[in-house]
């Protein structure tokens, strides 16, 4: 273990062999046995149904799930022991509704090292003047007194946004952070994020059952099938940026995304066919 | 506003008609003063008798307080206990469930016998009556903090220290201010206890004393005492609560906080 701590440069996400498992008695496979290796500065996208281990898999490297088997490695450490700074949007803003959109966003300078050693001298005048910049990226300039109780779920999820950035991290973790948002406001911060992206460049890993949020934002995407949770697709997506939504509708864009939904549906054809015998 | 306004005059209007009830019944029915004095004359007593009444009134304020502080700072610390770990849990709930089941007056005389009739045992008195709601509300709201709340810190890599100073005690905050209301209204009424039992001063003594001489309005009057103490604490956390908790309650004029 302690040889393999050491790891080729480049990957920040190392995945090996690892299995994941509930239950004591009657086990069932939340993802079955799978290697991922993402590099720096990659934009991957897991899609796939619920249930397919997608979200699994992120919590493994966000550190909030162990693994039944195999090792998760993150900047070349075991899980939990690394010295990269992660950044993380979940699918509700989670934001603490007894702090201010500024407070809430400044949280992750108050405890991630090294920008906790000065919080309490810089709280104030940089971090804030950096808190109000970051808010202003999302269009949320003079938002920073408000509490999240008085912002639209769209503004909530920005300020969300903001948090997992605000402390520049060289890992990004989105768990459908734009899911439940309309049409046009998660088109909007599709935006937002792949300018963040171009400007920062930090290594994304998106979970989405969105394909075409997928296509517009990742420079791969791997498709995962369920039951057992498995990545089953793993591809590159071409495409140049910065990209727009009127991509969306060329047909290299289009034969992409049927391609992928159409790898998914076969594999659930399988599935129920397996499933009725 | 004009709607704020009239709910106050309303309140207020029943609270001095349950008083102006009180006087007409006991007019009308010609109830003697022994069994059931007037409010107004409650009131008489009270301002003849001031002098008398007020080293009591005095001394089972600080009782209360004293112990009420040891109860809020006990009551708080335990609870982290019981509310973080699930040793401590399994351990202390049974224990202070049994604890809190005691009649508090059956342990006055322990408390006499260990450090002598007088301040001590009120204050003691009043820390065990009124620990129990903080303790109990205190490991609820740590029980009850999101998780999800919690995997915002733990992707930070924050440190169980961090993720309860800043997600935990928080999020405690409603919960604590409930159970301080109930705690101060509590402590008064453990201090009160113990000076019945076991004190020469304080209101618990002196309306012991007063019904032992059928003075029945120095009682009441020991009691209005109480009620007015207590109406006043539970109203003074309730504006604290409005500051420190209101995110809580989400109001619209809530400013506060940050």
């Amino acid at each position: 273990m302690d040889d393999s701590a050491v790891l080729p440069v480049g990957n920040v996400i190392n995945l090996e062999k690892v299995r994941v498992t509930f239950g004591a008695k009657t086990k069932v496979t939340a993802l079955a046995e799978t290697s991922l290796r993402i590099s720096h500065g990659e934009f991957v996208a897991l899609v796939g149904p619920s249930g397919c281990g997608k979200s699994t898999i992120l919590k493994l490297v966000a550190g909030t799930l162990d693994a039944t088997e195999g090792n998760v490695f993150v900047a070349g450490r075991e899980v939990g022991a690394e010295s990269a700074r992660i950044g993380m949007a979940f699918q509700n803003p989670t934001l603490l509704p007894w702090l201010n959109v500024r407070d809430n966003v400044m949280m992750p300078l108050k405890i991630v090292p090294p920008f906790k050693k000065e919080f309490s001298r810089k709280r104030r005048t940089e971090y804030r003047d950096r808190v109000e910049q970051s808010l202003a990226r999302v269009g949320l300039a003079g938002f920073g007194d408000k509490f999240p109780w008085q912002l639209s779920g769209g503004m909530q999820q920005r300020a969300s946004l903001c948090r997992a950035l605000i402390h520049d991290p060289t890992l990004l973790l989105l768990d459908e952070p734009f899911g439940a948002l309309d049409q046009f406001t998660r088109e909007e911060l599709w935006e937002i994020m792949q300018q963040l992206w171009i400007d920062t460049r930090p290594t994304v890993l998106l979970v989405t059952h969105d394909l075409k949020e997928a296509a517009y934002l990742a420079t791969r995407i791997c498709v995962m099938q369920a039951r057992p949770g498995r990545i089953v697709d793993d591809s590159i997506v071409p495409f140049a940026r910065p990209r727009t939504i009127d991509i969306s509708f060329a047909p290299d864009f289009v034969s992409l995304t049927q391609r992928l939904r159409e790898r998914i549906v076969a594999a659930r054809a399988v599935q129920s066919q397996v499933g009725s015998d | 506003m004009s709607e704020n306004a009239r709910r106050q005059i309303l309140s207020i209007g029943c609270i001095v008609g349950f008083f102006v009830i009180w006087e007409i019944l006991c007019l009308v029915f010609n109830i003697s003063d022994i069994v059931l004095p007037r409010p107004s004359q409650i009131l008489i007593t009270l301002w003849t008798r001031f002098p008398a009444i007020w080293p009591h009134a005095v001394q089972t304020l600080y009782t209360t307080m004293v112990g009420f502080a040891f109860g809020i700072v006990i009551g708080v610390v335990l609870g982290i206990l019981i509310g973080s770990s699930r040793l401590a849990y399994d351990a202390g709930y049974p224990l202070l469930v049994g604890f809190s089941s005691i009649p508090k007056v059956a342990v006055v005389p322990i408390f006499v016998l260990w450090f002598g009739a007088g301040t001590v045992p009120a204050i003691l008195t009043a820390m065990i009556t009124c620990i129990f709601p903080i303790i109990v509300n205190v490991a609820t709201g740590l029980a009850a903090t999101e998780p999800e709340l919690q995997d915002v810190m733990r992707t930070l890599r924050a440190t169980k220290w961090e993720i309860l100073w800043n997600i935990g005690l928080p999020r405690t905050m409603p919960y604590f201010f409930a159970s301080l209301k109930v705690a101060a209204t509590l402590a008064f009424v453990g201090a009160v206890i113990s000076e019945t039992v076991a004190s020469n001063r304080g209101i618990g003594n002196l309306m012991m004393i007063a019904s032992s001489s059928f003075d029945v309005p120095l009682v009441f009057a020991g009691l209005f005492i109480l009620a007015a103490l207590g109406v006043a604490l539970y109203a003074g956390f309730s504006l604290i609560e409005g500051r420190v908790a209101g995110w809580a309650v989400r109001s619209e004029n809530f400013a506060g906080g940050g």
